[in-house]
Formats: C-alpha cells, structure tokens, sequence
C-alpha cells in the first residue's frame, strides 16, 4: 500500500471525515478569539473558560438525568455553551472593574469550575471518568449532528472576529481612545467574552477543555514571531491552526496517540522551531542598508565631538 | 463664537479622593486654550472627564452643545492620550492603529478609502514613511506622533491633547507645534494639557492653570515660575527669544507658580 492510498483510505473513512471537518474548523476559528485575548493579555482567559464548562458538562448531565432523555450526555454540550458563556460574562465584569485582580479572579474559576464538575457530575449518577472524554477531547466520536453545531458556532466566530476586527483590534489595543471616540467599549469586550466561551465549546470535542487555550493562543504565538502586522499575525494564525489540527489528527489516523495532545505538541513544537530559526531568517534577509537612527539634530551642545 | 465645551460645576472622584472640584470650563470656536499645573493637578483628569473616559460624579460635560453620550457628534472630536507605549502583545502597524481612528460612536466598520486616510493623516505627522512598520519598533516620539494621527485622522473641529511633547526631542516639538498652528488656523479648536509652554508659547492665548483639582487662573499665559526661566533651564524653553507668552501680564508669576 503507497502513501498515496492511506490518505484515500483515510480521506474515505466516514468517522475521519467528520473528525477532519471538525478539526480544521476549529483550528480555523480558535486562533481569531485567541489574537484579542493575546492582544489584552487575557491569554489564560480561554482556560478560565474551559475549565468553567466542565461544571457547564456535569450539569447538562445532571439536567439529562432529571428529564430523562434518551442519552445520558445528550445536553452537555448546550451546558457547557450555556455555563463558558456565564463564565466569561462573569470574568469581564470583574475584570471591568477592576476590583479583583484579573489572576485571582481566574484562579478562583479554574478550582470552582473543576471542584464543581466533579461534584455534580456524581449527583448526576455519573463518575469522574464520565468527564474525561470532555477533558482531554473525543474528536472520534463526533456524530454528524456535531459537525453541523461546530459549523453553525465557527460561522459566529468568524463571523464577529473577522467581521468586526477594526473595532475589536481598537478595543483590544487602546480602551480608553475607544472609550473617548463614544465607541460601545463595554458592549464589544461582552462580545469578545461571548465569543471567546462560543470557541471554547467549540474547541472542546477536539482538544479538550484542559487544552483548549493552546489551540487559541500558540497559533498566536508563533504568529507573533512572524508578523509585524495585526492582521497578518491574525492570517497566519489560522493558517497554523488549521495546519496543526488537520495534520496532528491525521497522524493519530496511524499513530494511536490522542489526537488533542498530538495537535497541541505540533503547536508547540511549531513554536520551538519558528523561535530557534527566526534569527537565522532575520540574518539572511538583507536589511534595508544605512542608519537605522532617525536623523535629528541634537538636544544638547557638543565643542568638540568625538569621531571615532 | 458658539461653544464647543462646556464644562459646569465638573466633580470627579478616583478611587475615593476627589481630583476636581466644581470646575467650570468654557471653550468657544476656534480658540487655542492651554490646561496647565504641576503633576498631580488633575489636568490629565479632567481631560479625561471631558471627553468621557472617567466617569464624573456632579456637573455637567457639553460637547458641541451635546451632552456626553450616543448624542456626542464623536466625528468632530480628536483625543490623544498621555502615553508613550502604543505597543502591546500583538504587533500593530502604525496604519493599523491610525485607521483604528477612524471609528466612532457607532461606527464600528472603517469607511471607505480608510487606508488612504491613513495615510494622510501619517504624513500630517511626517511618519507616512513608517506606516507599515510596527509600532513597538518606532522610538518614543514617533509612537506619540502615531497616536496624534490616530486623533487627526478624523478630521475633528475639537483636538484634546494630553501632554503630546512630553518625552519628544526639540525639532519634533517644533514640527509638532507648526501642525498645531495650521490646524488651529483651520478653525480647529485646541484643547492641550502642559506642563510648560514651549514652543507652543505663540499659539496658546488662553491658559487654565489648576491646582489641587481647582481652576486657579484663567486668562493670559502666566509667565513660568521663577527658577523655570534661568539660564540653567534654557533647555527645556527651545524659544524663549520668541517668548510671546507676556512677561507678566496679571501679575501673577508670584502667585501661579505652578511647579511648587
């Protein structure tokens, strides 16, 4: 069998096909969400967020039991949307003002978002291992109706992020011009946390909620070192996750490995490389030639000065 | 002579303390007014309130007759803000952040031609050249002309700059002041916050000094306080042979002597 016919065999394999379709969606649409909160160095606001879904899983759980639906885990995704999008309207209003300081308030939710998912899911008549799957991700189990939720929710991603970008960027950057210019500053950063939750979610079947933040913020990262521009940090962002999401689900096709883990080690290793090469990049790019002082006239008197 | 700010009985407290104390500030069309005071004064601060970034507690606040808020004819209104770091995790052109400008109240989509725009309002500053360069590259002063284009590119009638030639070198304070004098001769009404007048010593007409969060004097430039106007201050007053601020026009050298 030729390289050629394990990728149409894999290509072929109607579990793959969703799997893959989910992946580059994701890998798409995390990176968007992920350039604002880089840029308000809110980076470790998505793992707020997750970890605050998980609590959002066990209750959608708890809520299955009480309805009796036919399957037990059939609203844990709407929990889970539902609980990031509380958390993250939460976290900006502590953030706005300003009481609490910003880590604190997300280390408060990283151990009530965990401690609460557990307790409940027990309630629930469920155990801990119930919620690995949500934890880590389960990106070979997701059904048709899944693709077309990930497709509906990266619509609103992309949507807003690419869409509004001018005036997120201007938040993002400066908020208090923003505020001067009349711009609904509060408005637009409740956008970028509902936004940011949607992801999340979005984000959860194929990394997991532990792992969600590096699929929006190393893409980032390894954009930052290339660009100079913020939308083309942004570009290249989602180029990288799409790249790294279809090729390290595409390895576990071979490989039995967890696919989330795998995207997130591609991510990072990207990073390790672009940081170690760039230099080398930067020294055989020819520098545009003379002073790279802008040329002004002195502040101070000099008599006699030095020319060596 | 309409006016373009009102500011009545303006009270704004931070964090507890009360910075301003029942101010009240008139500016009328066209007119270059400079808003002096020692560190601490709450000039900043009431640049701030004026244009709505704090909130204030008593008082009103007018711009072009309106009250702050969705009615505030945002176009009209240019602000640069006392910084000097424009740049943040994620690099920004200089472009990016002048088109940034361009939206207002509820204009959340750049408008046409928003980069040619851009690019005016860069070359207003003399920075075209940079437009495409990060803004975490350029030096300190560039980065304060960026965020003057920022507030240009607008086109506004109203300019409210807080200590734009603080940290920047003589010959761009001198290329700063003759954009301010075109633009005031234009009819653009000049709000700025000083520590010293300097080289825009010919263009302000009219000085608010505070004090301890109150309008102490309002009028005719006061001379700077004694010991400012040495010879061994000589470097921070670039033209003090031009020195069109009046000697002592009030008399008031003994008694505003704001660097106390």
């Amino acid at each position: 069998m030729t390289a050629v016919d394990e990728v149409l065999g894999m290509l072929s394999d109607p579990f793959m096909q969703r799997a893959l379709i989910v992946a580059a969606l994701v890998g798409l649409s995390a990176p968007v969400i992920g350039t604002y909160l880089v840029q308000r160095r809110l980076a470790l606001l998505g793992d707020g967020i997750g970890h605050v879904a998980l609590t959002g899983v066990a209750l959608g759980w708890l809520a299955g039991t009480w309805l009796e639906v036919a399957r037990q885990d059939a609203l844990a995704l709407p929990g889970a949307v539902l609980a990031a999008v509380v958390g993250a309207v939460a976290i900006e209003v502590v953030r706005a003002r300003g009481r609490t300081s910003g880590d604190v308030a997300l280390a408060l939710l990283f151990y009530g978002g965990i401690a609460g998912g557990v307790l409940i899911i027990g309630q629930a008549g469920g155990t801990s291992a119930n919620l690995v799957g949500y934890l880590f991700g389960s990106i070979s189990t997701v059904s048709t109706s899944d693709v077309w939720l990930t497709v509906v929710l990266s619509a609103v991603v992309l949507a807003v992020g690419v869409g509004l970008r001018t005036a997120l960027f201007a938040v993002s950057q400066d908020e208090e011009f923003a505020r001067a210019g009349g711009i609904p500053v509060r408005a637009l950063n409740l956008l970028i946390a509902v936004v940011a939750a949607l992801t999340v979610t979005v984000a959860m079947r194929v990394v997991g909620l532990l792992l969600v933040s590096a699929l929006m913020i190393v893409p980032v990262a390894v954009a930052q070192l290339m660009a100079s521009s913020f939308h083309r940090t942004m570009a290249i962002a989602m180029t990288i996750g799409v790249v790294v999401t279809v090729s390290g689900l595409s390895i576990t096709y071979w490989e039995d490995a967890a696919p989330g883990a795998m995207i997130v080690v591609l991510a990072i290793g990207l990073y390790a490389l672009t940081a170690v090469l760039r230099p080398l990049v930067r020294r055989l790019r020819p520098r545009p030639p003379g002073d790279p002082h802008p040329q002004l006239e002195d502040d101070v008197q000099l008599t006699a000065p030095r020319t060596t | 002579m309409t006016d373009v700010l009102t500011a009545t009985g303006l009270r704004v407290s931070l964090g507890g303390a009360t910075i301003l104390h029942d101010v009240d500030l008139t500016v009328t069309d066209g007119e270059v007014v400079g808003l002096l005071g020692a560190n601490g004064s709450g000039k900043s601060t009431l640049v701030r309130a004026l244009v709505g970034v704090v909130p204030h507690e008593r008082g009103t606040v007018r711009l072009f007759g309106e009250p702050l808020g969705r009615r505030t004819p945002w176009k009209r209104i240019g602000y640069v803000p006392q910084r000097v770091a424009v740049g943040s995790g994620v690099p920004a052109t200089a472009h990016e952040v002048v088109i940034s400008g361009l939206l207002h109240g509820r204009r959340l989509v750049p408008p046409r031609h928003a980069r040619r725009r851009a690019s005016e309002a860069l070359e207003l500053v003399g920075l075209d050249h940079l437009g495409h360069r990060a803004c975490q590259e350029l030096s300190g002063g560039q980065q304060q002309r960026v965020l003057i284009a920022r507030a240009l590119v607008r086109r506004p009638d109203l300019l409210l700059l807080d200590e734009p030639v603080a940290g920047v070198d003589l010959p761009s304070q001198q290329a700063f002041a003759d954009a301010l004098r075109d633009l005031a001769a234009t009819g653009t009404t000049v709000v700025v916050v000083l520590h010293e007048l300097g080289a825009l010593a010919p263009l302000v007409r009219r000085a608010v000094v505070l004090r301890h969060g109150r309008v102490v004097h309002d009028g005719a430039p006061p001379a700077p306080a004694p010991g400012h106007a040495g010879p061994s201050h000589d470097h921070v007053h670039p033209h003090e042979d031009v020195g069109s601020a009046p000697a002592d026009p009030l008399g008031l050298s003994g008694t505003v002597g704001w660097t106390a």
